[in-house]
């Protein structure tokens, strides 16, 4: 989905035949024959200064101290519990996060994280434009981080293609070699915080460096060594263009009213180089610098319209405010704006902003509704779980006297941080006998200890006397109270009674 | 309809294809996508070389790697028997009720047996445990040769009718098969053992049939008819039948006086898994 608006061609035809995409104005340059098959038109882009770097410096540092911090927050909890404040248990089926602690049966939580994910990002990116892409998303960030490192080997924009034209030199090769020597390593710090997040982090760093960590750890670690390097350093833009599918889905997300990063052709056109002494009047204030175009990562031109390789990041809003103090002209010739505001202000109305539509009220009920279900859940968490499964084979016994037997797996779920003894009663018909493996057979209530923090499941055996049934399917439930909690499961009690001999 | 042409916005050449007048661009695809393409084909023809990959006549290609899922299997069940271990251990040692009454050797005991019990046991008792006719029912509370931990732990070991030296053995005659008993006496034996399980019966039968049973089946079923499980004899009085419960299944016993085979298991299985095998068995059945 490239969309190209073409806004260039009634003010200033000599546009008209010049490239209008990135990957047309690739494929020019790289394959004038047109071809199956395009190389990676190198990008560099140059540093700029101004608010939306100093933001993306901000939110870089941010997020990486996150990522890379996160594993080492400790965390006080009772027993042989781990102290991890976020810790993904895999061997004990557990997931921390401070003071929350979820079952693998509790997945859904999981789910509706990944669904106010979703919604969150569907809000932003109908209010705002892609900001994920251009700030949080880390192949934004680390791609960031690698060029970062580019600079300080390679020099800016104009010394890094002089490098890659150059022949091959010492100063050249140790330029290089330096550049992806430390890309390295921060891929391998990248691949080596991600598996503290799986393992207790200070004993897992020990043992990684005497070789005797889980080889999931060393997989994992090498994988997205591999991965980090590969992408943020090497492939930067074509994960972003070919092998991310958000790109194609913001389509669906964005709409006239939506804030993007926008050329203000109202303003700029007709475009074309200014000289100091010349005036303004019947011109735009485009001076065709260009400076846009080299700042920007994706290597695009922003004055061809919004298109899907745009990642919204403002570092062209930036480069072009720094022209505008130049050419003593109001900054804002590119700016964050709306495809509606732009539309008005060139057919010569007031630009309106609405950030209150049908699409961004839907989505922000819809993710006040998840976070209130998710935040009600969590609080109202039972401490306590029972299931109950009827035996299938056989679903019951007939014994010698004509009482008929039931077997059940109750499996009791012990969530609190002690051990509990639970008593767990038949509330069906009456005369109900309860039996369990390795107990007397009562008539009472059986006694179960769950140890804490377990589940544990336990064989029930209930036999009912000849003249207590009175159907072939009974229903019947089982009660399971603790001092702090008490939880009912249907159930029912089979005896076939209807074709009984 | 596949009309070449190029698009005027973009001026990158169209597929050709047209959908409800939506045209597709072709733009091209990047060239490290090529050579992913080219590295994946190479790793397949060295995962040829490496791993068993090509069928023959009679065997297949091997692979330099010598990887072999069997003997994969192998390992896994030696890391299974280690892993095993300290359970085991405990299993070896605690006496059956103790592993009976301990949830986590009881849990344990569970696992193996029921496994142990699908493999061997379930062809003839059913993977239920519930039997058929002729085979046992593993669930209820009536047993031949006792229902206890200690008696089902024997029973497993030595076998019923089995070529163990031990074996539980006891043999039932065929009454009229063998002409021990005429064919009146017979019948009216069916309707005396009818009677003893609480069914109407021919009375006339039961008056003519009861000093036979005195001679003949109370050595084994006792004076009442309540069987013994010393001897394998089953209780006549209660309401489950081995062979069937209709008097031509009863008159049909009294004649041929069939009994089971059940091998012994003791040469197959570790002492551990005899023992885990009885407690899942008497748990299974409500534990007596």
């Amino acid at each position: 989905m490239t969309v190209v608006i073409d806004r260039t061609r009634a003010s200033a035809p000599k546009h008209e035949a010049g490239p209008v995409s990135a990957a047309a104005r690739a494929r020019k340059s790289a394959d004038p024959g047109g071809g199956l098959y395009k190389p990676r038109a190198p990008i560099y882009p140059k540093l700029v200064h101004g608010r939306w770097r100093a933001i993306k410096w901000a939110v870089m540092i941010v997020t990486l101290a996150i990522y890379y911090i996160t594993p080492w927050i400790r965390w006080d909890r009772p027993g042989v519990l781990p102290d991890q404040a976020v810790l993904v248990d895999f061997a004990g089926r557990r997931f921390y996060f401070f003071d929350i602690q979820l079952w693998p049966q509790e997945v859904h939580f999981i789910t509706g994280l990944l669904v106010l994910s979703a919604l969150a990002l569907f809000l932003v990116t109908a209010l705002f434009g892609r900001l994920w892409c251009g700030y949080a998303c880390p192949q934004t960030v680390w791609t960031d981080l690698f060029i970062y490192v580019e600079r300080l080997f390679e020099g800016d924009r104009n010394a890094r293609m002089r490098l890659d034209a150059a022949p091959w030199s010492l100063d050249k090769a140790w330029r290089k070699i330096g550049k992806h020597a430390v890309w390295l390593g921060i891929a391998f710090a990248t691949g080596g915080a991600w598996i503290f997040y799986f393992h207790d982090a200070p004993s897992l760093l020990h043992d990684f460096w005497i070789g005797q960590g889980p080889v999931t750890g060393y997989v994992f670690c090498v994988l997205l060594t591999f991965t980090t390097y590969v992408f943020a350093g090497t492939m930067r833009e074509q994960v972003c263009i070919y092998m991310c599918p958000w790109p194609r889905i913001q389509g669906a997300m964005l709409d006239a009213n939506s804030l993007q990063v926008t050329y203000r052709y109202d303003r700029g056109e007709p475009r074309g180089a200014h000289k100091k002494s010349a005036g303004w009047e019947g011109r735009g204030d485009c001076v065709d610098c260009h400076q846009c175009v080299t700042a920007c990562p994706m290597g695009i031109d922003i004055r061809d319209g919004a298109q899907l390789e745009c990642i919204n990041c403002g570092l062209c809003i930036d480069a072009c405010d720094e022209i505008m103090l130049k050419v003593e002209r109001p900054i804002g010739l590119i700016a964050y704006d709306t495809d509606a505001a732009v539309e008005a202000r060139a057919a010569g109305k007031p630009a309106v902003y609405r950030l209150i539509r049908s699409r961004t009220v839907f989505y922000a009920v819809a993710l006040v509704v998840v976070g209130g279900l998710m935040a009600w859940g969590l609080m109202t968490r039972p401490t306590l779980d029972v299931h109950v499964l009827h035996d299938r084979n056989p679903v019951f016994v007939r014994l010698h006297d004509g009482a008929v037997r039931n077997g059940y797996t109750i499996k009791i779920a012990n969530r609190t941080f002690q051990a509990q003894t639970y008593a767990v009663a038949f509330d069906g018909a009456k005369g109900a006998i309860l039996k369990t493996p390795g107990d007397r057979a009562s008539q009472d209530v059986l006694k179960v200890e769950v140890p804490a923090n377990e589940v544990r499941a336990v064989r029930v055996f209930v036999t009912l006397p000849p003249d207590a049934i009175t159907a072939a399917n009974m229903s019947a439930a089982f009660v399971v109270t603790a001092p702090a909690a008490e939880e009912r499961t249907e159930t029912t009690f089979l005896s076939g009674a209807a074709n009984a001999p | 309809m596949s009309k070449r042409e190029p698009d005027e916005v973009t001026g990158v050449e169209t597929t050709g294809h047209e959908w409800d007048g939506i045209r597709e661009l072709d733009n091209p695809l990047p060239r490290w996508w090529l050579y992913m393409f080219w590295a994946g084909i190479v790793v397949a023809a060295v995962y040829w070389v490496l791993m068993p990959a090509w069928p023959g006549v009679r065997s297949y290609t091997q692979g330099v790697l010598g990887q072999s899922d069997r003997a994969d299997v192998v390992v896994a069940l030696n890391d299974l028997k280690t892993l095993r271990g300290a359970q085991a251990a405990r299993l070896k040692t605690a006496s059956l009720e103790e592993i009976e009454r301990d949830p986590e050797l009881q849990a344990y005991a569970q696992a193996v047996g029921q496994s142990v019990f699908g493999d061997n046991c379930a062809t003839c008792h059913g993977t239920g445990g519930v039997g058929a006719k002729g085979y046992a029912n593993l669930r209820d509370d009536v047993w031949l040769w006792g229902g206890s931990l200690e008696d089902i732990h024997h029973t497993i070991e030595v076998g019923i009718r089995s070529d163990h030296p031990q074996t539980r053995f006891s043999q039932m005659p065929a009454f009229g098969r063998d002409q021990m008993l005429s064919a009146a006496e017979v019948s009216d034996l069916t309707e005396y053992v009818v009677a003893l399980s609480g069914r109407p019966a021919n009375a006339a039968a039961v008056r003519r049939a009861a000093p036979v049973y005195q001679t003949q089946c109370v050595a084994c079923h006792g004076p009442t008819g309540t069987g013994d499980q010393k001897q394998g004899a089953p209780n006549l009085t209660d309401q489950e039948w081995l062979y069937g419960s209709t008097r031509a299944d009863i008159h049909a016993q009294i004649w041929n006086g069939r009994g089971g085979v059940m091998p012994s298991w003791k040469a197959r299985f570790d002492p551990e898994t005899l023992k885990a095998l009885a407690v899942y068995i008497h748990a299974n059945a409500g534990g007596q």
